[in-house]
């Protein structure tokens, strides 16, 4: 286990590595740097973009700037946002909590729902209930997530305007609202985001569970397990499910960039605060500290996450928890 | 080769094809993508205008659905249904030219990982683990943000680049796992090279999880194609692409509805075709199921 | 002789493959009297396990078990129950015993949560009841600390552990029939002899019948009363043990007789049967073993053998059984004369 636990950990730590390298090397191969972007206006002149290149330290040898940039990522240092004119750290500080709120919630939801409609399938397989699960969860998962976001904001917040279509609360009068109305107005504005990426979700994880289902129903001991004179039903939803979620958990882990992609689309399309709106903003108004450093973030969230699914699973098989 | 026997060596025996086209999904799939690929190859005949021209921006901007326009026009005045035309055809050579250069990378890295073992291939599979675990769509956003909107081979070769993990993956494992048999160890004993020995026996052998592959591969690139021009950082406009039309009516979905709707049709349904092709595949392939539902054991909840 | 706990008759289970309708078990019919042990013998392939599977009414599609099979058991006709029915019968009145103790256990629940299910289905327990139960049948299969290791999960134990948990499963429910396909084939041969005796001592406390089902030889002449031998599908020859021992009639038992190894006999003549069994999707017209028999003539092709009555309870599918001088002849079989002109 703790053999395991460090390998996972030593993996974890060679991806988040290797995204800030590639983001280091992309950035400094792009066209043009950050300064001549930044003060790309007219009046300008380039001895002064030359002088905030010194200053910034962008005449420096690549080694060098990719180790100070590597050490001030290390301590947090993510540098200055130009189109929000604060510090990067406490831009994504702001929008990162909306985001795992979003992206946690989808995450239990689309859990739950997808192993429901796995399970369902599999006590019939090949049944007309599979098959048409089947074709709903392909079509879902054919759709793009912007597309689906969009739709369902035409229809639920502008045709049926049921559902606020934009933000984290109504603007203005959300302060004026007592307690109870603040919380609601909350959660109404959760409903049409969080559906959405579950929706997403569910598409990609049932179709995951209903394959590690299929996988493990020719065992043996599902055999026995009927042989002992359990039902079917009870022999799919107990002995076959346990198992069939162990790889589920490692899935969550690995289900994390398409969430956090997911996410990106979900939150610009409804204005959700949080990294990825911060991500689309920053590429329209190309403020590339915001943009490298929400990559960076998002993909070490990502790896973290799927560090703890893997320990988690780890923890959850008694073959390698009991040993 | 002879073709036949070339085909029959991809897809196995001849069941496997059968089962193949006997199955509702291929069918629904070619047929969806004939029309597809039909369409964007003759889209300079079948569109009624030229996709990026600003017909009249006075008086034709931002029209609903009519005769003259059946799926409308954009903001810019230009025809919605010439732009969708043209549009297949980014999604769809990007989507064939990424993968098709994808499968390329990764099996030529897997062989390299798999014949020369060691260290190399220790470093080239850590280095592809932590690449599967880096979301694909950032490293295109910044990719793409940092080098403004793309130029389609750039945009293509950036899919592949991104696109090749998997393959290598399965083509190294493929590669030991023959490594270790003795017919190999004979043919190499004979002085079969590499090259030979790849392309006679371990191609075959991946053939059919690779060809699953690259249709789901395909149905994702389109999508993180479509994903990236409703970002605005896809192919450069005015090159009319499917994301990018939806792109220039997201900000006012409610009234532009038609901008919204019928280009995310077209990817729909395109994306849909690839994903039942692949699943349909994976199915003819892997033929070990779950039992069907006449068994008195597992009718059970009848 | 009073009627017989379980019955199967003209039993037929077909598989539906891609390259034929494989015939595993092709008419089979046998008795098993209460409190009897009766065992199974042939190679593999023979269609023994799936005839034990078809009894349950575990066999898996593309198999299925035909039309016009009957298997009764306590009177009931088991092809008409329905599946609750089943699910009544099985685990609770026939219990099976299978071959693979590593794999037989579900390995994400402890053990007494595996034995202690069988109770919860067919006796409402509840779970600490069931547990409690699970407890008393490790401690009547003899595992040490059973408190302890009703806790444990099934990697913990060694194999022959395993399927002593594997037969506390099978006798929670104080069976009328336990099915034990092969139960030892997994095990160390140092094992196998305890597991055997258990299983014996066990069921002849509590007057269990056994259907017990294996290619060898020497543990049916240990345990069994009855023999029944299976080819190609078929019974080919049916006896009280002494009397298969002693005036073995088919010349496929023969072979498996001559092929058992026995203590103080000339090991060096082991001898063996030559060729193999041949495919079930295309089995011969005349004699399945025709091929491989040292015996066989011209009839032996073109005329399949009925089970011929030897007398004493004792049948064989063998048309020795109307010319028995043929017996004095024996030829090298067709198999072996392929082979060496092959060779």
């Amino acid at each position: 286990m703790r053999r395991f636990f460090a390998g996972r950990l030593a993996q974890a730590v060679i991806v988040v590595f290797l995204v800030t390298t590639i983001t280091f090397l992309l950035v400094h191969l792009a066209p043009g740097d950050p300064i001549s972007v930044a003060l790309d206006k007219p009046g300008v002149t380039e001895a002064v973009r030359q002088q905030w290149r010194e200053a910034f330290g962008l005449d420096r040898p690549l080694g060098e700037q990719y180790l100070r940039w590597l050490g001030n990522a290390a301590r947090g240092e993510l540098g200055w946002s130009f189109s929000f004119r604060r510090p990067v750290r406490d831009v994504i500080a702001d929008a990162l909590p909306r985001t795992l709120l979003l992206v946690g919630l989808s995450m239990v939801f689309s859990f739950a729902l997808g192993i429901v409609v796995a399970v369902l399938q599999t006590e019939r397989p090949g049944g007309r209930r599979d098959r048409w699960f089947g074709r709903i969860l392909l079509l879902l998962y054919s759709v793009p997530d912007f597309w689906l976001a969009l739709v369902v904001l035409l229809l639920f917040a502008y045709r049926l305007p049921i559902f606020p279509p934009s933000g984290i609360v109504a603007p203005v009068v959300h302060d004026y609202m007592s307690f109870s109305g603040r919380l609601i107005d909350r959660l109404l504005h959760l409903v049409l985001p969080v559906t959405t990426l579950t929706l997403l979700a569910t598409a990609a994880i049932s179709r995951h569970q209903r394959s590690a289902l299929a996988e493990v129903m020719p065992s043996d001991w599902m055999r026995t397990a009927i042989a002992k004179g359990v039902s079917h039903r009870r022999a799919v939803r107990r002995h076959a499910l346990r198992n069939a979620l162990l790889p589920s958990i490692t899935l969550a882990g690995l289900y994390l960039p398409a969430l956090a992609a997911g996410a990106l689309f979900v939150e610009k399309v409804y204005s959700w605060p949080g990294m990825g709106l911060l991500a689309a903003n920053a590429i329209v108004a190309r403020d590339y500290p915001l943009i490298t450093a929400s990559v960076l973030i998002t993909s070490i969230a990502v790896a973290l996450g799927a560090l703890l699914a893997d320990v988690a699973a780890a923890a959850a098989d008694p073959r390698i928890r009991v040993s | 080769m002879n073709p036949s026997a070339a085909l029959a060596s991809i897809l196995g025996p001849r069941r496997t094809l059968s089962r193949l086209l006997h199955d509702s999904r291929t069918r629904i799939a070619l047929v969806v993508l004939l029309i597809v690929a039909l369409s964007a190859v003759f889209a300079p005949l079948l569109a009624p205008y030229d996709p990026t021209v600003q017909l009249d921006i006075v008086r034709l901007p931002s029209q609903p659905p009519s005769f003259a326009h059946p799926l409308g026009t954009d903001p810019y005045s230009r025809d919605v249904l010439s732009r969708l035309l043209y549009g297949g055809r980014i999604s769809l050579a990007v989507g064939l030219g990424a993968v098709l250069l994808a499968m390329s990378f990764g099996i030529a890295i897997g062989a390299v990982a798999g014949f020369i073992g060691g260290a190399v291939d220790a470093v080239l599979m850590r280095f592809v683990d932590a690449a599967l675990s880096i979301p694909r769509l950032l490293v295109l956003i910044l990719v793409a943000s940092l080098w403004g909107s793309l130029g389609l081979v750039p945009l293509t070769l950036l899919m592949a680049g991104t696109g090749w993990f998997a393959v290598s993956r399965l083509v190294r494992a493929e590669t030991l796992a023959l490594r270790e048999r003795e017919f190999i160890v004979a043919a190499r004993a004979l002085g079969a090279s590499p090259m030979r020995i790849l392309v006679r026996h371990v191609l075959p052998n991946v053939a059919a999880p690779a060809l699953v592959a690259a249709a789901l591969g395909i149905a994702n690139v389109i999508l993180l194609e479509a994903g990236l021009s409703y970002l605005g950082i896809g192919v450069r406009p005015p090159t009319a692409s499917w994301g990018a039309i939806i792109q220039d009516g997201a900000e006012r979905v409610s009234d532009l509805w038609w901008l919204t709707l019928f280009p995310g049709l077209a990817i729909l349904v395109t994306v849909f075709a690839c994903n039942a092709l692949g699943d349909a595949l994976r199915d003819a392939f892997d033929p070990r199921q779950l039992p069907r539902g006449n068994d008195p054991t597992f009718a059970a909840e009848a | 002789m009073t009627t017989p706990l379980l019955e199967l008759e003209n039993l037929h289970t077909y598989f539906y493959t891609d390259t034929g309708v494989a015939r595993a078990v092709d008419g089979v019919s046998f008795a098993v009297g209460v409190g009897e042990t009766v065992g199974v013998v042939g190679e593999s392939g023979c269609g023994k396990s799936v005839t034990a599977l078809s009894i349950l009414r575990l066999v898996r599609p593309p198999g299925r078990i035909e039309a016009g099979s009957v298997m009764r058991f306590e009177g009931k006709d088991l092809m008409a129950l329905d599946e609750e029915a089943m699910q009544h019968i099985r685990g609770n009145r026939i219990a099976m015993v299978f071959q693979e103790p590593m794999t037989a256990l579900n390995p994400v629940f402890t053990i007494g949560d595996q034995i202690g299910e069988v109770a919860r289905v067919h006796a409402g327990m509840n779970k600490r009841q069931a547990l409690a139960k699970a407890v008393e049948m490790l401690k009547l299969v003899g595992i040490p600390a059973p408190e302890q290791r009703a806790g444990e999960y099934p990697h913990q134990l060694s194999g022959g552990m395993r399927q002593r948990v594997v037969i506390a499963m099978a006798l929670v429910m104080n069976p009328a029939l336990v099915i034990a396909d092969e139960p030892t084939t997994a095990l160390d041969v140092t094992i196998q002899a305890q597991i055997l005796e258990l299983l014996a001592d066990l069921t002849r406390r509590l007057g269990t019948s056994v259907l017990l089902i294996t290619h060898d030889l020497g543990v049916v002449a240990e345990n069994c009363t009855r023999v029944i031998v299976m080819y190609a599908g078929e019974v080919v020859e049916e006896a009280a043990t002494s009397d298969l021992f002693a005036r073995a009639h088919h010349p496929y038992t023969e072979g498996l007789l001559g092929a058992m190894p026995r203590v103080g006999g000339e090991k060096d003549r082991l001898a063996t049967i030559p060729g193999t069994v041949p495919p079930p999707t295309n089995w011969p017209k005349g004699c399945r073993f025709r091929d491989r028999c040292p015996y066989s003539w011209e009839r032996c092709e073109s005329e399949h053998p009925p089970l011929y009555q030897i007398g004493g309870g004792h049948t064989s599918r063998c048309h020795l059984a109307e010319e028995p001088e043929r017996r004095q002849h024996p030829h090298p079989p067709l198999a072996a004369q392929r082979g060496a002109t092959a060779a």
